[in-house]
């Protein structure tokens, strides 16, 4: 558990996220190796279903990162991100799962500060919470063996 | 439409928890369209199911199929290659797909996975609402197109009752009254000598009164 480093799945606009941490990569700006990008054209490209598998295969946290609110520039794509993200909170909750595990952020392409910021903070927070339950259900074949 | 709900995620874990392969059969008709039991929500289920069990330690086995309609013996014999193969069977369609599933495979047990839960339209994105009650014996073309069955709490067939207060009904504020609506309705249209035609008591037997109702085509009956 000390040793645990968290895997964390971000899924970034690529018109703000994405770019904001191609800026944090210009600017030398430090941010955890443990967020492993995926770009999407939109954050309203990302459905419920990718934020769970990502879960179900083993990612600790799962981060959806777009554009500033009302700035999205397919509208309200950031928008309709956020609504599936509490979505899917909602499913998490219900199974007793920590809803922090998934979370929505909103920057704007030259925030390179804030993307390495809540990379940071997402995955210090994902720290916190330990690794993802099916992992450890995973490592204790003796608890599988009872159920 | 037939409109339905998820049921509580934790109602449908208690239903399967003895079982260790499932097939979870999503509907592509009603259900798809209410967004509570196509192939989408068949998908996002089949996840959330595997989070759940997965964090038990228990690797269960899902197969995801999704049948045009559910309702339909020709599109449930569709399951039949994969029926050997599950413990049981989780269905996402209508009340109606759930009782054809278990009057064809008759050896496995069937879960309802959603709450059917009335014919409706969709009002907007993501908000449907009930329009008909299936009273077998439609008189929208009297009430110039909103149907006080449906629409009226109480199901007054001859103008609203005293609770309604600015147009809404007293059972909350968010519901219209029916009989406000018809009336503005048969104005718009110049046609408010039917609002003055008494209706006489609802022959009520065409609406289930007189026991489970079926339809016979001869005509297309093989």
């Amino acid at each position: 558990m000390n040793n645990f480093e968290p895997e964390i799945v971000a899924f970034c606009c690529h018109y703000c996220a994405y770019t904001a941490a191609d800026m944090a990569g210009s600017k030398r700006i430090f941010y955890p190796p443990n967020v492993k990008i995926i770009r999407v054209p939109c954050t309203g490209k990302v459905d419920a279903i990718h934020i769970l598998k990502a879960l179900e295969k083993g990612a600790d946290g799962v981060y959806v990162a777009g554009c500033l609110e009302g700035d999205c520039h397919f509208k309200n794509g950031n928008t309709r991100a956020k609504h599936r993200v509490t979505y899917v909170q909602k499913y998490l909750n219900d199974l007793g799962w920590e809803t922090q595990r998934v979370a929505m952020m909103n920057m704007s392409a030259g925030m390179g500060e804030r993307f390495a910021g809540t990379a940071r903070e997402f995955t210090e927070q994902i720290r916190q919470l330990g690794p993802n339950p099916i992992k450890i259900a995973a490592r204790n074949p003796k608890e599988q063996a009872a159920i | 439409m037939i409109t339905a709900e998820q049921k509580p995620v934790t109602e449908i874990i208690n239903y399967i928890s003895p079982y260790r392969r499932i097939l979870l059969v999503g509907c592509n008709e009603c259900v798809t369209v209410c967004a509570a039991g196509g192939k989408k929500e068949v998908g996002i289920l089949a996840s959330v199911l595997h989070l759940h069990f997965l964090k038990q330690g228990k690797n269960l086995e899902i197969d995801e199929i999704t049948l045009e309609r559910q309702c339909d013996p020709e599109y449930v014999e569709e399951l039949a290659p994969h029926i050997d193969r599950a413990d049981a069977i989780l269905s996402m369609a209508c009340g109606c797909g759930v009782q054809t599933i278990a009057s064809r495979y008759k050896e496995k047990i069937v879960f309802p996975a959603v709450n059917t839960k009335f014919m409706g339209a969709s009002e907007s994105q993501g908000i449907w609402a009930e329009r008909c009650q299936g009273c077998g014996d439609c008189m929208l073309g009297i009430t110039g197109g909103i149907c006080p069955v449906a629409r009226c709490s109480k199901h007054l067939l001859n103008g609203p009752c005293g609770g309604t207060s600015n147009g809404q009904c007293e059972i909350g504020p968010e519901t219209d009254c029916a009989w406000r609506l018809i009336w503005e309705r048969l104005k718009e249209l110049g046609m408010e000598d039917r609002y003055e035609e008494i209706m006489e008591a609802k022959d009520w037997r065409p609406s289930g009164g007189a026991g489970p109702r079926k339809i016979i085509r001869e005509d297309l009956s093989l």
